[in-house]
Formats: C-alpha cells, sequence, structure tokens
C-alpha cells in the first residue's frame, strides 16, 4: 500500500457491493412474486431488473421481492419506493418495461406514468 | 525377551519427526513451545526420551524443557485416549450442572477426570471454557461440539463413539 | 461489477459454528446453485452477532430479516418462500415475550438497549475479505496516524479516556506514553489474547469477527511507541479465531499494510502469531512476556514494568484485544466523540459476555454506567424458569459476586471496584436461587489451585488452604472459627502475592462472604446448603405419597439404598445413601425429594 488513493480505490470498490446491507436511505424495486406473479413473468422482469442494475453499475438500489398484492390481473407488478415519497405500483410489467423503469424513474428521477397503477402519484 | 526393533524403529521415526519440525519452525530457543506443540501434534504425546531430544536439538537444558511441558495444559507426557472428551467446567457451565455431566463420564467410564480408559479409547478431561457458553453446559470431542446436556445424554455420547472404534 | 440482489450473512463464530452453522451455509449455498440462484444471491460468513442462545444465526439483505435457530432442513422453505416469493418464513424469526415475531434485528430487546462500537463489524462484514474492512473505513485510521506526529496520536488516545479493556482498567494513552518514552533501538508491540476468564469469549469474538481492527491498532501503536514489531499471543483453544488471524496477517501483507515502509512514510511494521498452551496465568502481563519467549509462564516482579523492560527486556506496550479494537474508531471519530459516552471516569462502551441463568445468553456492548438490572432484564431477558435472581458474577476469578441490592448499580470500573467486584475482561455470570455461593466461592478457589503457577508461596500454599476450608464447609465439616481464618488468609494473599492472579484471588470468596455470609451461616451451624447443592449436606427421601411403588429407583441405586414392596411406598436408608440423585433422575412421578 502506497499512498491513501490507493486505500480508496479498494473501499469504493467494495462500497457499492455491500451497500445491499445498507439497510435504510436507498430506493427499493420491489417484484412482486406471487404465483400468479410468477406464472406472468415476475421471475423474468426480476432478472431485467438486476441485468439493468449490473450493466449500469448501480450502487445502492435495493431489489427485493414480495408476495401478491391481491391484482392479480395487472400482474407482473413492481412497487418502487423512494425514500420520502409515496411507493409507486408499476402494472404490467414486461422485462424491457422493467429496464426503461429503473432508466428514467430509478436513474433520472422521472416516474413513467403511462404504466403506473396508483395515478394519484 | 521381548523383540526391541519395533520400538527402536519406531523411536527412530520419532527423531525424524523432531528434526524436520525442529528445522521448519527454527531452532531459536524462543519457538520451544511452538516445536513441542507440532511434535506431539503428530506423536501423540511427549514421552521423555523425546523431550530430552528436542532438548538436545535445541540446546535447552532438559530441565528448561520438561519445565515447560509439565507448566502448560496443552501438553501429554502419557499416551492418550483416540477420543479425547473434554467436558467444560468454565463458570457458565459449571452454573448449569457440568459438575453433574463429568461425573456421570467418570462413573460410566470408569476412570477420573485426566484418564485414559484402559482400552484406550477414551481420555476424559475437564477444561475451562469453550467459549460456547450459549450452549451451556457443553463438551467436545475431538473438535465436536455437544451442547445443552443432561447427565442423561453421557451413555449415548459414550456409545456413539465406541461403535466407531 | 456483480450485482447480488441479496447477501445472507451466517455467523461463523464460534458459538453458531458449534451448532453446525457450518452445514447450514454449505447447504445453503449448494442448494441455491442446484436453482441458478447463486448468480443472484450471495452467502457470506461474518463475526458474532451475540446472539449465541438463538444460533445459528442468519440475516438476509437487503430487508435485514434476522433468522434465528437455522436448521439444515430449513434451507428448501427459506428458498422457497423468501427468495422466490419474497415472504420471510416466521417460524423462524425471534419471538420475543411479546409472542409478536420481528424481522428486523434493531426491533429486538436484546440488541436495543446496545451501542455497538467495537462489535459494530462483527456480524456486518466478511472476516476473512480485508476489502470488506476497507469498505467500511479500515486502514483509514492507519494512514492518517502517519500523517500524524507520535505525540499527536498519544494524545489523542489519552483525550479519549481509554482505559485497558483486560482487567485493571490502567489508562491506555498513559500506557502508550511510557513505551514511547522508554529509550532503546527496539521496542515491541503486543496483543493480549489470552482470554483465560472460565465464561468469557469478548476477545475471541472480536478476532473471529473483526480481526483487522485488532492489526491496524497494533500497527498504530507501533508507530506511536516507535516500534515495527507486534506479537499477538492467543489461546490455542481458539482454532477459528487462529484461523482467522492468519488469513487477516497475509492479507494485510499482501496490500502491504502490513511490512515495509507502509504509505511510503517509511514506517515499517509487522506482526506474528504466538499460540497459548493453555496456562491461565499467562493473561498475567509478565507471563505472558515470559511465554512469549518459549519458558514457563511465570510471573515476575514488577517493576521494571514491561513499557521499560519487557520482551527480551526491552520496552513492550502490551494491550489486550478490546482496548485495540477501540483505536482505530478513536483516530478516526475522534477523542471527544468516544468520551462524550460512558461515565465520568470510564469512557466509551465495554463488551460483556453474558451467560449463565439468563435467558438470552451472547455478548452484548453497552455505554459503561449501563446498570445490570437493563443487562440482565432488558437485554438478557430476565433469569428462566421465572427463578429467582440470586447474583451476578463479573470479572471471572479476579471478581465478584454482586447480589440484588446493588443491581441499580451504574457499572464502570470504579463502581465494580467499589461493591467488591471487579470489571475484568467481560465475563458476566447470573446466578439464581439454585446456585449455592459457598459452592461456587469453592469453584473459583478450584480454578485458581489449578492456575497457580506455583511461584510465590501465598498464590500456591494461601489459596490451598483456602480450598480446604471451603471443601471443608461444604461437606459439612464446617466450623465457626472457619469464617474468620478464611478472611484472615485472604487479606494475606491479597497484600503478599507477586502478581494479579494471586492478588486478587480471594475476591470470589469475599464478595460471597459479605453479601451471602447467611450461606456460610447454614452450612456451618445447621449443616444446611440452602440451595440444595452441596450434596453431602442433602438427604433424599421418598415422598410415600406420591410413590407408586414401581421399584425403578431401588433398581438403579449404586448402593442398595431402597428397600421396599412393589405397589407400596419404597424408603431411602439414609447410612446407606452415596447421594448421588440417580433415584430422583429415574423417578417418574417425582417422589423422590432432595431436602
Amino acid at each position: 500500500m502506497k499512498s491513501i488513493e490507493e486505500l480508496k480505490a479498494i473501499k469504493a470498490k467494495n462500497r457499492g457491493d455491500m451497500s445491499v446491507r445498507d439497510a435504510k436511505g436507498a430506493p427499493v424495486i420491489n417484484v412482486h412474486m406471487g404465483t400468479c406473479g410468477i406464472a406472468n413473468g415476475a421471475r423474468e422482469v426480476l432478472i431485467a431488473v438486476m441485468d439493468e442494475i449490473k450493466t449500469r453499475n448501480l450502487t445502492n438500489v435495493h431489489v427485493t421481492q414480495s408476495g401478491c398484492p391481491g391484482m392479480c390481473v395487472e400482474e407482473p407488478l413492481i412497487t418502487l419506493t423512494i425514500p420520502g415519497e409515496k411507493p409507486y405500483i408499476y402494472r404490467k410489467v414486461s422485462p424491457e418495461n422493467a429496464k426503461a423503469i429503473v432508466t428514467r424513474h430509478v436513474v433520472n428521477k422521472q416516474p413513467v406514468k403511462e404504466w403506473l397503477l396508483n395515478l394519484e402519484n | 525377551m521381548e523383540c526391541q526393533c519395533q520400538t527402536a524403529v519406531e523411536k527412530g521415526e520419532q527423531f525424524l519427526a523432531v528434526d524436520r519440525i525442529v528445522k521448519q519452525v527454527g531452532n531459536d530457543k524462543s519457538n520451544l513451545i511452538q516445536v513441542l506443540e507440532k511434535v506431539q501434534h503428530e506423536l501423540g504425546y511427549l514421552p521423555e526420551e523425546v523431550q530430552s531430544y528436542v532438548a538436545k536439538k535445541m540446546s535447552v537444558p532438559l530441565s528448561e524443557v520438561f519445565g515447560v511441558v509439565t507448566f502448560y495444559a496443552l501438553f501429554n507426557v502419557e499416551p492418550v485416549g483416540k477420543y479425547k472428551i473434554s467436558v467444560c467446567l468454565g463458570t457458565a457451565c459449571y452454573v448449569k450442572g457440568s459438575g453433574k455431566i463429568i461425573e456421570e463420564f467418570q462413573r460410566q467410564l470408569g476412570v477420573k477426570s485426566g484418564e485414559t480408559t484402559e482400552d484406550g479409547v477414551f481420555t476424559l478431561e475437564a477444561c475451562r471454557c469453550l467459549g460456547a457458553c450459549g450452549l451451556a453446559p457443553v463438551l467436545n470431542v475431538n473438535g465436536k461440539v455437544f451442547g445443552k446436556l443432561t447427565p442423561e445424554d453421557v451413555g449415548g455420547i459414550i456409545a456413539q463413539y465406541k461403535d466407531a472404534v | 461489477m456483480d450485482f447480488y440482489r441479496s447477501h445472507v450473512l451466517t455467523c461463523a463464530g464460534t458459538g453458531c459454528t458449534s451448532m453446525d452453522s457450518r452445514l447450514v451455509r454449505q447447504g445453503l449455498h449448494d442448494e441455491l446453485a442446484k436453482r441458478g440462484l447463486d448468480k443472484e444471491i450471495k452467502v457470506l460468513e461474518t463475526g458474532c452477532f451475540g446472539f449465541c442462545n438463538m444460533g445459528p444465526i442468519m440475516v438476509v439483505y437487503p430487508e435485514g430479516t434476522f433468522y434465528c435457530q437455522v436448521q439444515q432442513q430449513d434451507i428448501t422453505q427459506i428458498i422457497e418462500e423468501h427468495f422466490i416469493k419474497g415472504r420471510p418464513v416466521e417460524r423462524l424469526l425471534y419471538k420475543g415475550q411479546e409472542a409478536q415475531a420481528t424481522t428486523e434485528m434493531e426491533n429486538i430487546e436484546f440488541f436495543k438497549h446496545q451501542e455497538r462500537v467495537v462489535l459494530s463489524n462483527c456480524g456486518k462484514i466478511n472476516p476473512e475479505n480485508i476489502e470488506e474492512y476497507i469498505a467500511e473505513d479500515g486502514y483509514f485510521a492507519l494512514a492518517k496516524c502517519l500523517d500524524m506526529t507520535q505525540e499527536e496520536v498519544i494524545d489523542t488516545v489519552k483525550k479519549s479516556g481509554l482505559r485497558g479493556r483486560g482487567g485493571g482498567g490502567f489508562p491506555t494513552g498513559t500506557k502508550w506514553d511510557f513505551a514511547y518514552k522508554s529509550q532503546s533501538d527496539q521496542k515491541y508491540v503486543v496483543c493480549n489474547a489470552d482470554e483465560g476468564d472460565p465464561g468469557a469469549f469478548m476477545d475471541r469474538s472480536v478476532l473471529e469477527g473483526d480481526p483487522h481492527s485488532v492489526l491496524e491498532a497494533m500497527a498504530i501503536a507501533g508507530y506511536a511507541i516507535g516500534a515495527n514489531k507486534g506479537y499477538i499471543y492467543i489461546r490455542a483453544e481458539y482454532p477459528i479465531a487462529v484461523e482467522r488471524l492468519g488469513i487477516a496477517i497475509s492479507q494485510a501483507r499482501e496490500l502491504g499494510l502490513l511490512g515495509k515502509d507502509i504509505f511510503s512514510k517509511g514506517f515499517d511494521f509487522d506482526i506474528e502469531l504466538r499460540l497459548g498452551a493453555g496456562a491461565f496465568v499467562c493473561g498475567e502481563e509478565t507471563g505472558l512476556l515470559q511465554s512469549i519467549e518459549g519458558k514457563r509462564g511465570e510471573p515476575r516482579p514488577r517493576p521494571p514494568f514491561p513499557a521499560v523492560a519487557g520482551l527480551w527486556t526491552q520496552p513492550t506496550l502490551i494491550n489486550n484485544v478490546e482496548t485495540y479494537a477501540n483505536i482505530p474508531r478513536i483516530i478516526l471519530r475522534g477523542a471527544d466523540w468516544f468520551a462524550g459516552m460512558g461515565t465520568e471516569k470510564s469512557k466509551g462502551t465495554k463488551v460483556f459476555a453474558l451467560a449463565g441463568k439468563v435467558n438470552n445468553i451472547g455478548l452484548i456492548e453497552i455505554p459503561m454506567g449501563t446498570t445490570l438490572r437493563t443487562i440482565v432484564y432488558d437485554i438478557g431477558g430476565g433469569i428462566p424458569k421465572g427463578k429467582n435472581f440470586k447474583a451476578v458474577q463479573s470479572g471471572g476469578p479476579s471478581g465478584g459476586c454482586i447480589p440484588a441490592e446493588h443491581l441499580d448499580v451504574p457499572i464502570d470500573y470504579d463502581s465494580l471496584m467499589s461493591i467488591g467486584s471487579m470489571m475484568g475482561s467481560g465475563g458476566l455470570i447470573v446466578m439464581d436461587e439454585d446456585n449455592c455461593m459457598v459452592d461456587i466461592a469453592k469453584f473459583y478457589m478450584e480454578f485458581i489451585q489449578d492456575e497457580s503457577c506455583g511461584k510465590c508461596p501465598p498464590c500456591r500454599i494461601g489459596t490451598k488452604r483456602m480450598l480446604e476450608i471451603l471443601t471443608k464447609i461444604t461437606e459439612g465439616r464446617g466450623e465457626p472459627e472457619d469464617l474468620d481464618n478464611l478472611q484472615i488468609l485472604a487479606s494475606n494473599i491479597k497484600n503478599t502475592a507477586l502478581c494479579a492472579l494471586g492478588q486478587t484471588a480471594p475476591n470470589p470468596v469475599l464478595s460471597t462472604m459479605k453479601y451471602f455470609r447467611d450461606e456460610y451461616e447454614a452450612h456451618i451451624y445447621e449443616k444446611k446448603c440452602p440451595s440444595k447443592v452441596c450434596q453431602a449436606l442433602l438427604s433424599y427421601v421418598i415422598d410415600p405419597e406420591k410413590c407408586k411403588g414401581c421399584g425403578l429407583c431401588a433398581r438403579n441405586c449404586p448402593s442398595d439404598a431402597i428397600s421396599g414392596k412393589v405397589k407400596e411406598p419404597y424408603s431411602i436408608d439414609q447410612s446407606k445413601c452415596v447421594k448421588c440423585g440417580e433415584c430422583m433422575a429415574r423417578c417418574k412421578f417425582g417422589a423422590i425429594d432432595k431436602k
């Protein structure tokens, strides 16, 4: 170890990977994975979300999954929670739409209105 | 008269092990404990002739080697059993009744703490805190930990290892 | 970059490993790979969470779900429910007294009252990966120190008010200053990891969960006092800690954080491990130094203190594991931050190993000044089976037993001293109404007898006489003058023993005589053991009302002391009874009682 810059580089490289463990403060992309969701392709959506995060080298975004919210007809569903804001629920998400949601909403902070289920947001 | 060749060969091998270990660790006096620990790891215990050979190789008086061997609980001067049962008598285990556990082992194995059964299968010993206090009372058989014990468990543990012999 | 949507941290401390956490981890790993989820979910080892009797413990991020007592057969359900459907597995969540399952660590009463400074990385990072330590600001304190003068580093430690966590509570900064001011070409930094107190496992958990914090602190100490060589003296009974330290040292060497010319500042420092071979007295600093030199670990008189003439008669700084683990945090966050925690004379936090008769056994870290009541009842969850609290033993064989009347004393170095105990390294053993205090005193005296190195007569012979008296009392042969004799012996040993081991050895006896004199008196005058522990003072009797006459007790009695007719109440011949308790353990009707 020759300089503190070297140390900082190691820290930066690993912080990203470890941000999954920082419980608070990150946007959470929740893919609903009840039986109906999975049947409608929720698993592919989840993989697409992860791919997009990987390609864009995003850190501090959490991806979780949860059960069926009860609107089977709108599946697959994604709930995006940004700290301090009401949750955004996206309906009938395809893998392509999922990638777009990551880019447009998580990165560029522009909700994709036409795909939203809860329009009050 | 009993044939002596066997022991002579064994002794030769013991000394070769000491040679190798001293060479690997270094014969500086401060390495004495490490050397003894590694020798015991290979031979199982430290008989007198091995101690005196270590003394010679490391250029320390035999009295000092003997002093170190008898000072530390880790070292054995007698052969130990195939399975070493270490019953924890640390405080946390003691208040939860480990005294009863070791008594039961003494009764069933017919040996006192620190002794080896005649068939050479078990050595019973008391130890101080394995650090698994959440499982108290605990014991350790050759590295495997048994926890939350009652005196009723003793027979089963002995049988389990006896069958394996 | 690899992105994992979930990190699963599994405890790889000694407690959980004893409960086969390794098999759970391996099983999870294999099952995830089989289902192709291993690219999404990463399984890691981490250090002790402290909640040892709930082990094996597993925490799933990003949700932070805290699973307890996870067994191999639970793996499939965790994967199918949690990882695929996103539903936490209810039955594996922690259920407190409210019976309400909680998913997150912060909501668990056991963690609520804690302040994790020294343990902040335990249960959070992978201890076998130096990069995760660096990601949590590891080695930044060392870098910062190398831009400071030696005096500035020592001043910071002094200002923080940090005191030695190994037992005595000597101010750490002052110790560093002594070693710094000793003139010599060769100085040494030593870490005392010979945690020998029975029932204490704080240092082990730090070394297993966050080994780099100790290495970094030792390098900082080396720079501050002008030493370039360090030794860690660790118990051979801690195989996992030894292995992790070995890995940590080689990783630090690889990255050049140990070795030559660290951070291009012309500072060299390296560390070697030395294994203890099982001798309690080696926890005493001069005994420890003898042992590192390869000799019998017999203490020698002080002065000269190790700071003047230590290892190979060179100036040597010795601190214990927890003391070192505080140092990087103090350097990075400042002396004032540290001094802001704790009491007037005891700053910061203290790690305790909570064990014995308490519901939540484990490792806890609390600010100095927390009361024993909070520890035993809020964090520890009270006494199991609704029994009554009797005492807390602190400080191991050098400490004492604290009775219920002192439960509200804010604990720090000085308050513990004033009630006849001491901080020691941090073992807290809770005892309930079923523990006999005379028996406990005898237990500690047996321990001291076993471990006395024999060099000085007060410890070698004095403690032997004390043990003989205590044995006599527990066997029903106690005489009225015994209590005075114990007192006289105790004060002589205290005043004349060579090292701290001997000087503090009478403490468990003195404190129990002070607070539980009635128990001693019951043994001596009434020949009774009120807690029904001392076998010789008990008699086993059969309740004729409850006895069904099955004869099971008689068949199992080793001394043929039980007789009777089938289907009629049996009875025990007290003159033949050896008081083994076998009959009571065998009776299916609870008809046998000890009195």
